[in-house]
């Protein structure tokens, strides 16, 4: 099987793996934490990969996620005892926990096979170098983590769907039914410190970001029900993962950036054009809401002269 | 004047005193204080209530009244004191209470439909990991028909108007169906007929021995809708049967200096001009 097959069904399993935790992310209302955690976990990458020597293995995969878990904590406790805003309790926090893992990478970039640009952009064009062979054919290693990951999350998911729903939509109610709010807030954060771990090596700490916000945001304009709209990211990063991969062929630049680029693209076309909640719809809702209005008025005015 | 005589009808048949002494108490809350960044936003708050009662919680803005509901709930950690709800514990009678948040507390362009947030009511019930059966469905869409919504069980929540989210929650809270409700605010923004609807429901639930509590703003409709009155202002003012504890000079006690924002209510504001001529 040829580099593009592969590099698409990468970019598929990272993108739908973010989508399903990161449409829950969206609900909430809590986006922006999804991006500081994305980019917290890089200490924890680095000082795994300083300990271990490896890049997918397991203790790292946790280790991250610590660290993801640790920024959600941060965050919180800074805004409720802190007195800080949301925003800039995220802002202060994230920023903090990247910056040293940019030193540690710095310090011992000749030692180990991790660089910046890795780190940042991801290297997912480089997929096929490394692989595994499985039932006789060569497999990337990534396609394994990315595919255990996405039946994972898909689990996780599936399982937990009536709790991430209730907590999402009304966190007060669920707390007096029993259903802790907080317990499930970190584990989803937990959930998404994994997903951004495991999808760094492809795409990078700052573009993990777009796979895990773009598809939920945009199959929210599409759709009324939850069920839809998970379904609908799913095939959003379907199509960014297509239609990246031959923008980046088409430009000759980076994959992992038209990818984000093409869901960014989706976003636009659905805020315009969704039948349901569009830009465009509304607007021809309004038209016909005021000329019907017009109308009667018109009959009114022709009655009393 | 219909009002009038179901709610004296209600005290024949509740008789307060022997629920008092006789029963357990539906909600005991005890030397409870709250405080918000360091500030006391609820001082000492110390009542029993007894079961089978409509319930208001009057004060003005900034009493603590949601404040009062949510730390029942746990919803927010006392700084001191304890509640207990029908002789138990919160976690242990969690299964006999049920909560109804303030309408506009959640977002209503949330991908749901107005069947699936009733069946939110059942989620206690149903259990960790489950997911809900036709049984649950069928008490959702009857609690929708209770409140006269039936008709709206496929509408997506963000096309409902404000007395149809109020008959949503109060439909998921009929779905939930426990002994002890606490309602933070139903009546507000909402439509005369639904107000009328909500109201006959609560009294349909006090009639099957429920005990609900609303916290309610409208001085108005208390005498009307209500049969016992908790009177809350930072303090607990006073708490009672409506005709001993709703009076002016308790309700003077309770606003103080700005019962005057309180312009429907004209002959108060007499009062408390007399009040201050005194002081």
């Amino acid at each position: 099987m040829d580099a593009a097959f592969w590099i698409i069904l990468t970019g598929t399993l990272a993108g739908a793996s973010c989508a399903l935790v990161g449409s829950f992310l969206v609900l909430r209302k809590m986006s922006m934490l999804g991006d500081a955690i994305s980019h917290a976990v890089l200490p924890g990458i680095v000082i795994a990969f300083l300990m271990t020597g490896s890049r997918s293995s397991i203790p790292m995969l946790l280790g991250a996620a610590l660290f993801g878990l640790l920024t959600a904590f941060i965050v919180e406790t800074l805004h409720r005892k802190g007195k800080l805003q949301q925003d800039a309790s995220i802002g202060v926090t994230f920023t903090w926990l990247f910056a040293i893992g940019v030193i540690l990478i710095s310090r011992y970039t000749g030692m180990v096979d991790l660089d910046q640009d890795c780190v940042l952009y991801g290297e997912i064009a480089y997929v096929t170098l490394d692989t595994v062979a499985v039932w006789g054919v060569q497999v990337p290693s990534a396609i394994l983590t990315l595919g255990g990951l996405f039946i994972v999350n898909l689990l996780f998911v599936g399982v937990s769907f009536k709790e991430l729903k209730i907590t999402a939509f009304d966190p007060s109610l669920a707390l007096s039914l029993g259903i802790s709010a907080t317990l499930w807030h970190y584990v989803l954060m937990g959930m998404v410190s994994m997903t951004t771990v495991a999808t760094f090596w492809s795409v990078g700490a700052i573009l993990v970001v777009a796979m895990l916000i773009a598809p939920g945001a945009t199959a929210w304009l599409l759709t009324d029900r939850l069920r839809s709209m998970l379904l609908y990211s799913l095939l959003l990063s379907l199509a960014s993962a297509i239609g990246g991969y031959y923008l980046a062929v088409a430009l000759d630049g980076s994959i992992a950036g038209a990818m984000a680029v093409v869901s960014g693209i989706l976003f636009a076309l659905a805020l315009f054009f969704s039948p349901t909640h569009g830009i465009l719809v509304r607007r021809i809702r309004l038209r016909r809401v005021v000329e019907r209005e017009a109308k009667i008025k018109g009959g009114d005015a022709a009655l009393q002269s | 004047m219909k009002f009038r005589e179901s709610l004296s009808g209600g005290k024949k048949s509740n008789q307060t005193r022997e629920n008092i002494s006789g029963s357990v108490s539906s909600l005991e809350v005890h030397d409870l204080t709250v405080s918000y960044h360091r500030r006391p936003v609820l001082w000492d708050i110390d009542f029993e209530m007894p079961e089978g009662k409509l319930v208001a919680i009057v004060g003005p803005n900034g009493a603590g009244k949601s404040t009062l509901i949510k730390a029942i709930m746990g919803l927010v950690p006392p700084a001191s004191g304890y509640v207990k709800i029908f002789g138990q514990s919160l976690e242990d009678a969690r299964p006999r209470v049920g909560y109804v948040p303030q309408r506009n507390s959640v977002d209503w362009d949330f991908p749901t439909n107005v069947l699936d947030v009733v069946l939110m009511g059942c989620y206690g019930r149903i259990g960790l990991f489950r997911r809900p059966r036709a049984a649950d469905r069928d008490v959702a869409t009857d609690a929708l028909r209770q409140v006269g919504i039936a008709d709206l069980a496929k509408r997506q929540i963000s096309q409902l108007s404000g007395g149809q989210q109020q008959r949503v929650f109060i439909a998921r809270a009929l779905a939930q169906d426990v002994d002890l409700y606490l309602m933070d605010e139903p009546f507000v923004g909402v439509d005369a007929a639904t107000e009328g609807a909500i109201i006959e429901l609560l009294r349909e639930m006090r009639r099957r021995g429920k005990t609900v509590v609303v916290v309610h703003h409208d001085l108005g409709t208390v005498r009307d809708y209500f049969d016992w009155v908790l009177l809350l202002n930072l303090r607990l003012v006073a708490f009672g049967p409506l005709e001993e504890v709703f009076t002016d000079t308790l309700l003077q006690q309770t606003y103080g200096g700005r019962l005057n924002i309180l312009t429907e209510v004209g002959e108060l504001m007499k009062k408390q001009d007399r009040g201050r001529e005194l002081r």
